[in-house]
Order: C-alpha cells, then structure tokens, then sequence
C-alpha cells in the first residue's frame, strides 16, 4: 500500500513581522504514506511543536498547502470545518496522556467516539477492543490517577485511534516515561501504523527507539530534511 | 452518551457539595424573606378573615382599629342592630400590653371576644367557661396552661393555647370575655380616678353664681348619683354580619348617614391594613430577597465560573478530540443547574425546620416557591454564561500549554 496519507507543500509558519519576525516553518514540503511512521527530530525551538500544531489544524499555517487523506484541508485557508475534520481524521498523543480525570480508562475512550456521534453501544464495543488490544482490560475501571504513566499513555493512543484516524500525531509521547516503557510505547505506535494502517508522525528526542520508524525526518531553523538511519 | 457533567460532579464531590450547601443557605434566606411576607399578609388579615364580618363600623374619620385609635361607644351595637338587614352587630375590642413576666418581656395583643371563644384553633386546654378572669393564650406567648397573669387591676387565667393567633405586629394574642378586655383597656389608676373627681367639682365651684340649680349641686356631690369620673367604656369597633338575602350596600348607606361612624366592608378593612401597614415591609423585604437574589447569582456565577477554569484544559482536550461546542456547554449548564435545583431542594427541606424558630411567622406558598424555583433556574442559567464564555474561548492548542 502507498497511498499518500498527509501532504504539504510550501508551508510557512512566520511569528511577529518586520525585524523581529521569526520564520518557524520555512517552506516544508513533504508527504507520508498511510501505514508509515516518522519520528521528527530537532533540537529545542526549531519548529517541530508548529508543524506538529499545523498539521493538527490547532493553528493555521501562514501560506502553503495541507492535504489529509486526499481532502485539501488548508490551501491559504481552512477548506474544512477543522473541528469536525479533526474528529474524524486526525489523533493526538501528548507527552503528558492528557485524560480526562474524571472520566475511567474506558470512558476515556469512549468520549472520543461518542462526540463523534458513536452510540454508547458502539463506542463500550471498541473501546472493549482498544483496552483489549493494548492490554488494559484489566484496567477499564480505573481512573487515570489510579494508572502507571505508561498505562496513561496507552490509554491516550487507544483514545486517539478510537475513530480509526487517516493521521496520528504524537508530540514526545515517551518524554515523562523510563526508557523501558518508552521502548513499549514507541512499538506500539510503530504496532498501530501498520496494523491500523494510519500515518503517525511522532516528534520525539529519544533517539533510543529509533529504530521503530520507517522515515526519520530533521527539522532545523523550520526547515525540513529527511535523514538516513545511520546520520 | 457518557454525562460528563455527572461525572465530574461525581469527580469533585466535596467541592460540589459544599457549593451546593452554601447557595441553599442563601436561598434558605431567600426563601424566609417571601414566607415573612406571606406570614406578615397572614398575621395582618387574621383576625379580619377569623372575624367574619361583613362590615367593620369604626369611629368616624379613621381607618379602624388596626391604623389607628378608633373609640366608639359601647352601646353603637344596639343601634346597628335596630338597621334593617342586620344580622348581628357585636363590638370588637383590641389593644396591646406589655408586661413582664419570669424577666421575660412579654407583648399580648387583648383581644375581646363576644362568646366562649371556641371557634379559635384550641389546640391545648378548653374555651372560655366563665365571664369573667379567664382567657386564652396564643402558644407563642409561652404562658403555660394554669399560668397566670395580672392585667389591670385582675389576674386571668390560660385556660387554653391557641395555635398561630398573632396580631398584624407579630405579637402574640391572648383571647378573653368582651367585658374583661374592655377593663383591660379602661383600667385607670384609683389616684387617677380621685383626682378627675376632684378637678370635676373644682369646674363645678368654678361655674358662675346662679348658674347652676340647687338640685344639680346636689347630684354631683352625692355619693350614689354623681356621674362617673371617667368616661364609660369604648370599643374599638362593631362587627356587622348582615342578613342573607339582604343587601350591603343597602346597610352600608344607612350606617353612612350616621355622623359618628364610618363603616368599611370587610375587604375595605383589608385593603387599608395591606396598603398601609404591611406596603412598606413588603418593600422592604422585597428589596432584601432581590440583594439576595442578586448575591446569589454573583457567587454562583464566581464559583461556576472557577470550576470552569479548573476544567480548561480538559475543555482544551475535548475540543482537541472534536467535542462540538454543545457538549462543553451542556456539561457547564448542567452542573450550573443541578447546583440550582439541588440548593433549592436542600433549602425547601431545611427551611421546615429553620423557619418555625423565626420569630416572626413563615409561610411558604407553592406560587412564590415556583416564582422562586424559576428564578433559581435562571441564575443558574446566567450564572454558566461566564464559564461558558470562558469555555468558548478557550484554545484547543492549550493543551500544548
């Protein structure tokens, strides 16, 4: 399979004007296949949280072009209602899970899916499947203060598939996990790319698992390169 | 669709709990100052409404007996009862005392009545069985049955408690003979009496030579004919009921055409005692319940509004994962509204017990509470706006934050 998942061409991102102006995306152009996962590395300031953000439709870019599963989402605009096309097309994963506190691991879940018009029926049978699939049946009741931080991050990524998104978007999801748990949840992305056949673009600095990823990409001064495995 | 509402009420139970607790008490407040007015209408057309006449005959130029002094003379029921139509004319008499009783100060208003008294709610002890010394004791006086009291220059004795019998002012009644009440009301001191005898013939020495028969010197000196040195007793009104078939108004103009009275009907009475003495407690009750009203409103709007901001980045996240606008809402609006709806429960329940240590009457009216229940519900409604507004604005990029 090698349909283009995500697109972008000529993006720009500028914060301030005149002198002071900062170019935080500058011309990144580049596509993702569905079923791939790409880690996205930089150091600190160099514009990953914007692309990231961009490609999120959480902010707009300043020009270029966005597609996501073959629907042009941004072309010097939005062309979609971003809200409902983030429902229904793009996950999130957080360094912190980001769960809601008063809802269980289940509900958690399930909320996803049922802002998304799911019935309480549909959304407690996937989200059965998710906590099942990411080994957290056992934990369906549990409040997210009553999990590890490696079983709240599952809990995110289950959450963020649970309507079976075209992209996933992960911001340093292993940050605040040991490097044991951070290896499982890298896997487990890699898992998910490729058994859920979504796109996950994955910003991280743990170049320990970096070996899970199809494509490693580079991002310095907003501006994206592709690097080999051995760089 | 799971209720997240609920369950962050459920999350943060404490904090709920005690937001709820402390809206009911104001509410308790609120709810007090419209029973108190309810109460004040109740106590200020009791008797009126318990006397059932039809027609209220006071002194000429007054307002009756609750606004103002009106004396009129003992022997007026005699000539209204010889008005064709009427069926019955029996003089009302009331006043209030102050005494001291166990160190306690005690407020009574006198009331007179015609009979035995046993049309009034008894509820311990018997009605009235002798002329004379006995009486009746509204339960908030807190004269115990067989207590006694010295009114005047006698002592009574409670022989019965009435329930919820309270004056216009809120002072408790105490319900005696017609004669007992009226010597209440006339007892002068003995000095009092000596001396207007004395100051009497002092007028009489004071009167021209020849102007004055001996035969009249002799009355006034003698010890059995001379006329008292006071004035007869009064009573504070007559009480008509008319005839059933008879017209009112026909013996309202015959009672007109007398110089010396003024005759209302008994919603007339009514009316003067709600517009004059009751219009300005009411206003100013109603100027308490809206401070009230609007104190709540401020604090549940306050207290909503943080919880909102506690929850920004949940909202944040939900907004993040798609949640239309309507499910952020709902849930603010929803707790907004259970916080409402629950005060307003916990200070109906509670207010049972509260208000009856008031020491002015309550009385709660199912039309004022569901006035009340409507303007809690639209606090609660503007009391969201600010979290929800909040809400609105918030980022879904916040999360990043």
């Amino acid at each position: 399979m090698n349909t283009v998942a995500l697109s972008a061409e000529h993006l720009f991102k500028t914060y301030g004007e005149g002198d002071t102006a900062v170019h935080a995306l500058n011309d990144v152009s580049f596509s993702m296949n569905v079923g791939e996962i790409v880690a996205l590395l930089g150091p600190s300031g160099a514009g990953k949280s914007t692309l990231l953000t961009t490609l999120g439709l959480i902010q707009p870019p300043s020009s270029g072009t966005i597609s996501i599963a073959g629907t042009r989402v941004f072309d010097n605009g939005y062309q979609v209602n971003i809200r409902d096309f983030r429902r229904n097309n793009i996950g999130f994963v957080f360094q912190k899970a980001n769960l809601l506190p008063f809802l269980t691991a289940e509900e958690n879940i399930r909320i996803a899916m049922e802002v998304n018009d799911a019935s309480s029926r549909e959304s407690k049978q996937y989200a059965a499947e998710l906590l099942e699939h990411f080994e957290l049946s056992a934990r369906r009741t549990f409040l997210p203060k009553q999990l590890s931080g490696g079983q709240q991050q599952r809990v995110a990524i289950a959450r963020a598939l649970a309507n079976k998104p075209s992209l996933l978007l992960a911001d340093e999801p292993t940050a605040a996990l040991d490097s044991h748990m951070g290896r499982k949840v890298m896997e487990l992305l890699k898992n998910v790319a490729h058994t859920h056949h979504t796109a996950v673009l994955v910003v991280t600095h743990d170049h320990r698992a970096i070996d899970v990823f199809d494509r490693i990409w580079m991002m310095e001064d907003g501006k994206l390169s592709e690097k080999n495995r051995q760089d | 669709m799971i209720n997240l509402a609920f369950k962050d009420i459920r999350h943060n139970l404490g904090r709920f709990l005690l937001t709820t607790a402390g809206i009911s008490l104001l509410l308790i407040v609120v709810m007090g100052m419209g029973g108190i007015y309810r109460g004040l209408i109740q106590e200020a057309t009791l008797i009126i409404d318990r006397a059932g006449a039809d027609i209220w005959v006071v002194q000429r130029d007054t307002k009756g007996p609750f606004a103002e002094v009106s004396k009129l003379p003992r022997n007026l029921e005699n000539r209204i009862e010889a008005i064709s139509g009427v069926a019955s004319a029996e003089p009302f008499v009331s006043h209030t005392v102050q005494r001291n009783k166990n160190e306690r100060v005690l407020r009574l208003t006198i009331q007179g009545v015609p009979d035995d008294g046993s049309w009034l709610p008894i509820i311990q002890g018997r009605a009235l069985q002798a002329g004379h010394f006995e009486m009746l004791a509204d339960k908030s006086a807190k004269l115990p049955l067989g207590s006694t009291l010295k009114l005047g220059k006698d002592t009574y004795t409670v022989v019965g408690i009435t329930g919820r019998m309270n004056s216009p002012s809120g002072d408790a009644m105490v319900f005696l003979s017609l004669n007992d009440a009226m010597a209440i009301q006339a007892d002068t001191p003995a000095e009092a009496i000596r001396l207007e005898r004395h100051a009497r013939l002092q007028r009489f020495d004071a009167l021209p030579y020849g102007s004055t028969s001996v035969d009249h010197a002799d009355m006034l000196m003698s010890e059995t004919s001379r006329p008292a040195a006071l004035p007869g007793r009064q009573i504070s009104a007559v009480l008509v009921k008319v005839l059933p078939g008879h017209s009112m108004e026909a013996v309202l103009a015959k009672l007109r055409t007398m110089p010396d009275v003024t005759a209302y009907t008994a919603d007339e009475q009514r009316e003067i005692m709600l517009s004059g003495f009751v219009a300005r407690s009411r206003k100013q009750l109603l100027l308490f319940r809206t401070i009230l009203i609007i104190v709540s409103t401020v604090v549940m709007t306050l207290i909503l509004y943080t919880l909102t901001l506690d929850k920004l980045h949940d909202i944040a996240m939900l907004k993040l994962i798609g949640a239309r606008n309507g499910v952020i809402v709902r849930m603010i609006m929803q707790q907004s509204l259970l916080i409402g709806v629950l005060a307003f429960g916990i200070a109906r329940f509670c207010g049972e017990w509260v208000y009856p240590f008031f020491p002015r009457r309550v009385v709660l009216v199912s039309f004022d509470l569901w006035v009340l229940f409507g303007i809690v519900i639209g606090i609660s409604v503007l009391a969201s706006c600010a979290g929800i507004i909040k809400a609105m604005r918030t980022n879904a990029g916040e999360i990043l934050s």
